[in-house]
């Protein structure tokens, strides 16, 4: 274990990239999250066996990491909301084609150019595949530094593990801030498991292919149940949820990254004026944890989801309670960042709408 | 006592073309498959088959072969050539493909002179799909979405791509050539060896565009396609040495 340093989130996101094994980065400059090209530029140009290309287009890059993810390189590539729209192509293939890779979203105010400030707009574009056709991604969610170093580690590792590419969801809150953190040692390439599947030229093997084309409907069938099945496996290993104060909560709020640190503020000073509050944070937002939320509609009839967006995440918790439990809403998109005083009004004030306080 | 004179080469596999009677991807594969034979790079090759009619291309070639979205070969081929360094690495696209579709990705692979080999099929149609209109239509040329035929105005001009990428500084070699006479087939096969050697001695971006015809888009028969690249292909893609900087 190494030293606490302090960093900004797009530069620790460039670190655990390189920690956790990344040999290829491809991208291209987009607002707020050019600090991770910068960064990776300069640690791929200290690094034997390290690639950077800027490329010429977001789209170039993720194809780009799909070459390199072909040839059995840790790869990745990171954007901002417009950037990923673009990226959507290769991402269905990675996808299809069974290969992992690693692509960061650093999420600003949209639609459209929308602006450069901190938003949750691309929940649905996440978590519903994004691209065409009938495919997941893995999204996880930091909500502080050390966890944009622990989850750029685990997207690697589920990247690989599981053949499909993961998504890192933060914001432009996340990649500027600057936080403490402590990195996991880098791990040893040579460790790793085999890739029997790499293109690297049929040298005393069987030539290979790594294709998408499927044009038997039968088959294309049953790849599409094989790429379910993974789905399953992969939904029933790694959702994740962190929660707090919410062994006597009454309401509990549901947040993630950005928004459940400001919730975090908004639950104390709710707590201070004795309101039984709680907060429950998916981590991963794919697969969503909808066993930990519904395990806590036995208790709490009240959910408060608070997004960065005009209420996307609020259908995940709909879908996990099926109707077990009241579900309300609070949002402030395009680029707004809420103060915890002002979610801890909106908190209080659902509090005594739904007659919650005992007295 | 026999002699072996004609066979299929080593690195095509044992699976029927699906390409149409005249077409010649089947030509191109073969020369190509010969070259990496010949030049004995067989267990070091991958290849980037396009979107379009030679998608199938890895179930003809018997190398490690992947998959890239319509156009983005040259982008695909650069990664896994940069973690690769030492494979030789070529992409197999069509007009569309490389002309339309990709031209950006194109352009800057040949621009960073990344040290891979293009073979571009100019047949001057979307072939695949069913004879639309591609960049490198003729003017006047009839297709599914030229009716009439290509007009300037309406449609602008057949696109010179090669002769655009030999302006790249990246770019070290590149010629047109054609599979439609016995001659232009053997032409094309040294030049297609001339782009992998390029390539193999670390040169840079190598491509051989080839004029190739479509007798069941172009509405020909086989004989007839063939003189059409002659008479009419060849007088807006004139074949020769576009750019050699290998010596």
């Amino acid at each position: 274990m190494d030293k606490k340093l302090l960093m900004r989130g797009s530069q620790v996101i460039g670190e655990a990239a390189i920690r956790a094994g990344c040999r290829f980065y491809a991208g291209y400059p987009i607002t707020p999250q050019n600090e991770i090209p910068e960064f990776m530029s300069g640690a791929m140009a200290d690094l034997e066996g390290g690639t950077f290309i800027q490329a010429e287009s977001e789209i170039a890059a993720i194809n780009m990491v799909i070459g390199a993810s072909m040839a059995g390189a840790r790869a990745m590539t990171s954007s901002s909301s417009p950037g990923i729209s673009l990226k959507q192509e290769g991402i269905s293939f990675l996808a299809a084609l069974e290969l992992p890779a690693v692509i960061v979203n650093v999420m600003r105010g949209g639609p459209g150019l929308g602006n450069i400030a901190p938003s949750q707009g691309d929940y649905f574009q996440a978590t519903r595949g994004g691209g065409h056709g009938d495919y997941r991604s893995i999204v996880l969610a930091p909500a502080h530094g050390q966890e944009l170093a622990d989850l750029t580690r685990k997207a690697f590792e589920y990247a690989d593990r599981y053949r499909t590419p993961v998504m890192i969801l933060a914001d432009g809150m996340m990649g500027q801030m600057m936080e403490p953190v402590v990195f996991p040692d880098p791990i040893n390439l040579d460790e790793l498991p085999p890739k029997p599947w790499v293109l690297d030229g049929a040298q005393g093997r069987p030539s290979r292919i790594i294709k998408s084309l499927i044009l038997d409907t039968v088959e294309m069938e049953e790849h599409n149940w094989k790429l379910d099945r993974k789905y399953k496996i992969i939904s029933g290993e790694i959702p994740h949820a962190e929660t707090y104060m919410t062994e006597d909560a009454k309401l509990v709020v549901v947040a993630y990254g950005t928004a459940a640190r400001i919730a975090r503020g908004g639950i104390k000073r709710a707590r201070e004026m004795g309101l039984k509050v709680g907060l429950l944070r998916p981590v991963t937002l794919w697969p969503f944890p909808d066993r930990a939320i519904r395990e806590m509609s036995r208790l709490v009839k009240d959910f408060m989801v608070f997004e960065m967006n005009t209420g996307q995440m609020i259908d995940d918790v709909r879908l996990s309670l099926e109707g077990r439990s009241n579900v309300h809403f609070y949002g402030r998109p395009g680029g707004i960042v809420s103060t915890p005083d002002e979610i801890g009004k909106a908190i209080s004030s659902l509090y005594y709408r739904q007659h919650l306080k005992e007295d | 006592m026999e002699e072996l004179v004609f066979t299929r080469p080593r690195y095509i596999k044992k699976a029927p073309f699906h390409y149409c009677p005249g077409c010649g991807h089947s030509i191109i594969h073969r020369l190509v498959a010969e070259v990496i034979e010949e030049l004995g790079i067989g267990e070091k090759t991958i290849g980037v088959p396009p979107a379009g009619c030679a998608v199938l291309a890895y179930d003809y070639f018997d190398v490690d072969m992947g998959e890239a979205p319509h156009g983005r070969g040259p982008a695909l081929a650069t990664g896994i050539k940069r973690i690769l360094p030492d494979r030789i690495v070529f992409s197999y696209q069509g007009d569309g493909d490389i002309a339309a579709i990709g031209t950006s990705e194109t352009i800057h692979t040949a621009n960073r002179g990344e040290n891979i080999t293009v073979i571009f099929v100019n047949n001057n149609c979307y072939g695949m799909t069913g004879g639309q209109m591609a960049p490198t239509t003729l003017l006047g040329q009839n297709s599914t979405t030229t009716p009439g035929g290509r007009d300037e105005n309406r449609d602008g001009p057949p696109i010179d791509l090669s002769e655009m990428l030999a302006l790249v500084r990246g770019t070290v070699y590149i010629e047109r050539t054609a599979v439609n006479s016995i001659r232009n087939i053997r032409n094309t096969k040294k030049a297609i060896t001339k782009a992998f050697k390029a390539q193999i001695a670390g040169l840079g971006f190598s491509l051989v565009e080839i004029l190739s015809p479509c007798p069941t888009n172009w509405k020909m028969s086989s004989t007839d396609s063939c003189r059409w690249i002659d008479e009419s292909v060849m007088q807006t893609f004139p074949l020769k040495v576009i750019k050699d900087e290998i010596g």
